[in-house]
């Protein structure tokens, strides 16, 4: 039984007290004194020439304090990327500049032009209605392969082409894997689109400049996963203001999933503002801003091929991948499509040569970056839609198929021919569990009452490996990561015996302020009352590298234990002169330092005092006080997995998928907080199902966002999803890490979408519609409809 | 939002006289108006609120009608129909969400005449008449296209007499994201015949689909509509759905809505 507030226990979140009754204090409840209001004028069009910026009038008008646009940033950095790719000819991409205002051209709907800082948001906004815009509308490009025809008009016209790169993984196997391809038996293709997402988190973005020109200081108080990299990105490359100048606070924050990770030029223009101005600068994005500005998720078109042998062996994979970059490379953009993709085109199964391509393409829309998953839900999609389209051919079940394939428990560690060594996993157990916890076996009876309903029911099965806490440093930098991917903690001990612990993790719904405290308490033996968890600004924060790609416990954890030890170590030593025993004598068990095999003992606070007003203390030996700070870089990432079942049913007079039952069988190692970790999970899986079925950013041919609101955008309610059966029995805990932990944060948005559309085909394959093969997602009532009616 | 006048008339005279003046808007539940405001697409220079008069309030039986007052909002509808039409009731208990059935409006609704709104179906399938300030309009000569009714400039409406059928069913098929009507289907019942109006579906706003309404009438039953088809001419096509199956969703909502009639 796990201890009270320990490791394992369902421990309440502390931080819901705060967000449930309204005193969470976000962003956008921040506001400084004196603080003047940004309002950015976005572009209209996809593409157009800025012939000129007219604002004489709009300087004129109530409120106004001044008005920025290109022209006020000359000599100031454009916003960085983070990820230097190098194509398949070993050249590296095509890198052009973002600037924080749209330099001679717009290159999106949504590009921001020019910004009116006035004493209230309105009279900015009514001064921005009255700035003269000449903007010479140019062709758009929204497809990425009309994008990249010889004559199709440039994003960048600097750039020799549309074309960002051309990548290939492992380019040294494709003579072999083609070869493979010749000779197969078996040969199933499928052509498939990942659609363009947009993450909705219900705080939109907002930051907020501050200078005190006394000191000359800078501050942002923005909404980010990640604020030392936001610190580093903008001093350094964008405003060149160094660190010890610029403090980054990201408070409370309504939900990320990827689009706060990246630098935004909102950020580095309040901050450059601010210092301008030498008063506070503010701008919250109005949701409908925030269609148009956010980083949107996945938008890869691919194509995939699945090498058979005549026992049905997998031999080879081959894709070919067209990835959008919208019209910017957004922060992390490059490696989300290359290294976050390719690497995991293996999945769970034992084939042998893989060859992935991507093309990375521009267009005239909104910057493309990792969303929940990020690279992986792409990859996990193609090969679980191949696999379960490969069964079908051959007529073999699904489930056997991927059993004769998957990695076997005795085989870990496995190295895969894309590049990374699997630690661990039992994908037979996981897939076990699923099969008995979704009663696959009842299935049959269920689709038969089904069918009397006149609705026709269908299974899906998808199995997923995943990749976490994406590391060493060493080996990311050889990749193109212009980052280290380590994080810190700094453990530091009160006087009195409680515990201030500053992470450079940061929670914005996670969780982190429950669950590490109850590591640090399992760790000590204290209650978890006693720990208090800091988050969020650099002021106080080791340098650390933030939260996403499932990383805070598997990273940001282990840096916490390292950090613990190096405490506890020291304790020991001062229990030891305490006690006039041996440092190697020393135990700590439930708070209490006890010499072996004696009755004598002193408690955790009796040390921690000792420390902080050192009386009886080897002073001519160690260092008073009580804090430690580690950093730790994994040797690998952590590799969750797990079996997903979906049920559905379909209805044959309008197409509507709805889903009966999900059961997700996940092995995420050791786990800390199972019931946080069941609520991950459950968030995923709405976020999967919301891709699968319901949610899609259309832009038509011009540029323009067609679903541009909630009224065309459709997010998952919670009608929308069933109740889910959620387990994590299934544990082989990560070799590498101190906790044995994996990360469950994207299993459920990774695993979850080729569960739905295996489960639809399956539906209507069963339901006589032999003829559809797959289904691009969203799998709306409408495309269902049409496909069953598909002549 | 641009600043603009805010008068909340207690008296269906004061709210005209209140409209006269120079680009003022009536006010109901707003759930339409107000949005469209707040992105600046639409600038009143005086909103004029319907919602302070008692006489636009209320659902009230009157023989063989049951007479809504235009400022009810859906949620009240949803409550106090229920017993003499209950169709109606279970209609107004389907839009939107809380908020909006707490805010929004059946004169609102009606005067939008949004093509995916769900009351103008209940209202040209049950032959209602919509009463203003200054006439009685048959829901025939009412509804003129998208977004599109044949009030006058400053004319509102004071209630809805919605004749009672013998049965009637509403059968909505929910675009995906707005949840307005991609096809709804109000299917009633009457002693001269039967009537069905169609919502969602059509680039000209609510319609009746003549063909169902002739089936139905001589064999109120789903049967009766086998072999029946709508056409896809003149049909929305949008990110939810294509003409064709807009078509193909009036037959199946129809005969859903007629299974269901009670």
């Amino acid at each position: 039984m796990p201890k009270d507030g320990g490791i394992g226990a369902s421990t309440k979140r502390r931080e819901d007290v705060r967000f449930l009754t309204g005193n969470g204090r976000y962003t956008d409840d921040i506001n400084l004194r004196g603080q003047a209001h940004a309002f950015f004028l976005r572009s209209q069009v996809a593409h157009g020439k800025i012939n000129t910026i007219d604002t004489s009038a709009a300087e004129a008008m109530d409120g106004v304090i001044r008005i920025f646009t290109a022209k006020d940033f000359e000599g100031v950095g454009g916003v960085p990327c983070g990820w230097l790719i190098t194509d398949k000819h070993g050249q590296p991409m095509q890198e052009p500049k973002h600037p924080v205002l749209a330099e001679g051209k717009v290159r999106h709907v949504g590009d921001p032009i020019a910004v009116v800082i006035a004493e209230t948001l309105d009279q900015a906004r009514d001064a921005a209605e009255a700035i003269d815009l000449d903007i010479e509308d140019l062709p758009a490009v929204v497809d990425m392969k009309a994008a990249l025809s010889a004559d199709a008009p440039k994003v960048h016209d600097e750039l020799s082409s549309n074309l960002c790169y051309d990548w290939g993984f492992v380019e040294e196997n494709k003579a072999a894997v083609d070869e493979a391809f010749a000779s197969a038996a078996h040969v199933t293709s499928l052509e498939l689109v990942n659609q363009r997402l947009i993450a909705n988190p219900m705080e939109p973005r907002v930051a907020v400049g501050d200078y005190d020109p006394w000191n000359d200081n800078s501050t942002l108080y923005t909404t980010s996963q990640n604020p030392h990299v936001i610190r580093l990105l903008m001093g350094a490359f964008v405003l060149g203001i160094p660190e010890h100048k610029l403090r980054v606070v990201a408070p409370d924050v309504g939900g990320g999933f990827g689009a706060k990770i990246f630098h935004y030029a909102e950020e580095a223009f309040c901050t450059f503002a601010a210092r301008q101005l030498k008063r506070p600068v503010k701008w919250t994005s109005s949701r409908s801003e925030a269609f148009m500005s956010d980083a949107h998720g996945r938008d890869h078109v691919t194509k995939i091929e699945l090498a058979l042998d005549a026992e049905n062996n997998f031999t080879a994979i081959r894709t070919e991948t067209y990835a959008n970059m919208g019209a910017y490379l957004s922060t992390f953009a490059p490696s989300v499509p290359t290294w976050l993709h390719g690497t995991l085109m293996a999945g769970n199964y034992r084939t042998p040569l893989i060859y992935v391509n991507v093309k990375a393409v521009f267009t005239n829309t909104v910057p493309v970056d990792a969303y929940r998953g990020a690279g992986r839900p792409e990859a996990t999609f193609q090969l679980e839609r191949v696999v379960d389209k490969a069964a079908r051919e051959l007529g073999v079940d699904p489930v056997e198929l991927r059993r004769q394939n998957f990695i076997k428990a005795d085989q870990f560690p496995y190295a895969t021919p894309v590049a990374v060594e699997y630690d661990t996993g039992n994908y037979d157990a996981t897939m076990d569990k699923m099969l008995e916890l979704s009663d696959y076996a009842g299935f049959a009876a269920r689709a038969e009452e089904s069918k009397k309903r006149g609705k026709l029911r269908g299974f899906g099965i998808a199995h997923y490996i995943e990749a976490c806490g994406i590391a060493p440093s060493n080996l990311v930098g050889q990749l193109g990561a212009r980052a280290g991917l380590y994080e810190s903690a700094t453990v530091r001990v009160n006087a009195t015996g409680s515990i201030s612990i500053y992470t450079g993790s940061h929670s914005h719904g996670q969780g982190h302020e429950t669950t590490f405290a109850q590591v640090v308490a399992d760790m000590i033996g204290i209650d978890a009352g006693q720990v208090e968890i800091n988050h969020g600004d650099t002021a106080n924060t080791p340098m650390g590298m933030g939260t996403y790609g499932s990383r805070s416990l598997a990273v940001g954890g282990s840096a916490l234990v390292k950090a613990t030890n190096k405490v506890i170590n020291k304790a020991k030593k001062i229990a030891a002169h305490l006690l006039e025993a041996s440092e190697a004598d020393i135990e700590l068990a439930d708070g209490k330092f006890t010499v072996a095999g004696t009755d004598k003992s002193v408690d955790w606070a009796g040390v921690t005092l000792a420390a902080y007003v050192p009386h009886n203390y080897p002073l001519e030996s160690m260092e008073p006080g009580l804090e430690e700070t580690a950093f730790y870089d994994p040797s690998n990432f952590t590799y969750p997995s797990g079996a997903y079942g979906c049920e559905v049913e379909v209805d044959p007079d309008t197409g509507e998928v709805e889903i009966i039952g999900f059961t997700a069988a996940d092995d995420f190692g050791n786990v800390v907080n199972p019931m946080i970790v069941e609520g991950q999970v459950h968030g995923g899986l709405a976020q999967g199902i919301g891709q699968a079925l319901l949610e899609r950013c259309v832009y038509d041919a011009d540029g323009q966002l067609v679903s541009g609101s909630y009224m065309d955008y459709a997010m998952p309610r919670a009608d929308n999803v069933p109740n889910y059966t959620v387990d994590h029995s299934c544990v082989t805990p990560c070799t590498h890490n101190p906790l044995g932990v994996k990360g469950c944060g994207e299993a459920g948005a990774i695993g979850s979408p080729p569960a739905v559309i295996n489960a639809v085909i399956d539906a209507l394959q069963r339901g006589g519609h032999s003829h559809v093969t797959h289904i691009d997602m969203p799998a709306s009532p409408s495309r269902v409809w049409a496909a069953m009616n598909a002549k | 939002m641009y600043n603009f006048d805010f008068v909340k008339p207690a008296s269906v005279e004061d709210a005209v006289a209140a409209l006269s003046g120079d680009e003022a808007q009536p006010l109901s539940g707003g759930m339409t108006l107000l949005p469209s405001m707040k992105q600046r697409l639409n600038a009143p220079a005086t909103l004029v609120s319907l919602t302070g008069i008692d006489a636009l309030k209320g659902v009230c039986r009157d023989g063989d009608m049951l007479v809504i007052g235009a400022a009810t909002p859906h949620a009240v509808v949803a409550r106090d129909a229920a017993a003499d039409y209950p169709a109606l009731a279970e209609l107004a208990g389907q839009i939107g969400d809380p908020m909006v059935r707490n805010r929004g409006t059946i004169g609102g609704s009606l005067a939008n005449n949004d093509p995916s709104a769900c009351y103008p179906a209940a209202a040209l399938a049950s032959g209602a008449t919509i009463v203003t300030d200054k006439r009685e309009i048959a829901a025939e000569e009412f509804f003129q296209g998208m977004f599109a009714t044949a009030l006058d400039e400053g004319e509102i409406i004071t209630s809805v007499k919605f004749p009672i059928p013998q049965k009637a069913a509403y059968a909505k098929f929910a675009q995906p994201a707005s949840r307005f009507a991609l096809t709804g289907a109000f299917v009633a019942q009457y002693a001269d015949g039967a009537r069905v109006a169609i919502t969602g579906a059509s680039e000209n706003g609510v319609f009746r689909w003549s063909e169902a309404e002739t089936a139905l009438s001589s064999n109120f039953s789903a049967d009766a509509l086998n072999g029946l088809a709508a056409s896809a001419d003149q049909m929305i096509g949008d990110l939810h759905g294509t003409p064709e199956y807009r078509a193909h969703l009036v037959g199946v909502m129809t005969r859903r809505a007629v299974g269901a009639a009670h």
